[in-house]
């Protein structure tokens, strides 16, 4: 079970990683968020993001054109 | 002597932080106001320090009021989804005076039904995101505009102060 769950359904470039960067602020280290996401851009842009600030992407998949990522705060 | 793979190999510039990116924003239209915001927003999401100088047609992004339109004028690549296909407008229908309101409202529209963030969203974020928006006196003197017609925390410079920016900036975008 994630610390924190974010619902990003239905929002477009670039506010899923800006929704997610907010909800991870709040978070402590090692702590985790799930984000839910209808955009399938989101795929390859979780990815670059965790690269980038070095949280770690822990998993994701996709059910019904829901993508779910679990996002472990550096 | 140094072979070809070692000339072409990109090598950051010392001294110079590579999580720094800065962007001229030159373009005030609805359309055009997007790229700035987006990147410079997700940049700062992704860890960077974001600068962004206004100058020209892009400084209007700056007002407190902004009424952002779009036109199709000219503008042969914009289509439209509209009845199942996509529709663009010949010229001299764009320049009928209310269909460039016209064609704003229908962007709008789409924007919010996408679920697309709009202009003053992302600006509010990226003031949020501790972005440096820099607003160029040059512009402001030419189209007769004031410090107190922008948001708060604008700063204030001219082409020198960008070039400083510049300078210590790994990433570099003219938009």
């Amino acid at each position: 079970m994630a610390d924190q769950v974010l619902d990003a359904k239905g929002l477009n470039c670039p506010l899923p990683i800006l929704k997610a960067k907010k909800a991870l602020k709040s978070l402590e280290g090692g702590n985790t968020l799930e984000v839910h996401s209808t955009d399938p851009g989101s795929v390859a842009d979780f990815a670059a993001f965790c690269r980038t600030t070095g949280n770690e992407l822990v998993e994701q998949n996709e059910e019904n054109g829901v993508w779910t990522y679990l996002i472990r705060k550096a | 002597m140094s072979n070809v793979a070692e000339i072409n190999t990109p090598q950051p510039n010392p001294g110079v932080d590579p999580n720094t990116m800065s962007i001229i924003v030159t373009k005030g239209s609805l359309d055009w106001a997007y790229p700035p915001f987006i990147l410079s927003t997700t940049a700062a999401a992704m860890g960077l320090d974001v600068t962004m100088f206004f100058t020209f047609y892009g400084l209007p992004l700056l007002m407190k009021d902004m009424s952002l339109q779009v036109s199709s004028l000219g503008n042969t690549a914009m289509k439209m989804p509209m009845m199942g296909m996509h529709m663009g407008m010949p010229n001299i229908v764009s320049a009928i005076p209310g269909v460039d309101a016209m064609a704003s409202k229908m962007m709008k529209n789409l924007i919010k039904k996408k679920g697309v963030a709009s202009i003053p969203e992302l600006r509010e974020l990226a003031v949020e995101a501790d972005v440096r928006l820099i607003a160029c006196q040059m512009t402001l003197d030419l189209f007769e505009y004031s410090k107190d017609d922008m948001i708060e925390g604008v700063e204030i410079g001219g082409a020198a102060t960008y070039i400083e920016v510049a300078t210590k900036s790994h990433i570099n975008l003219f938009i």
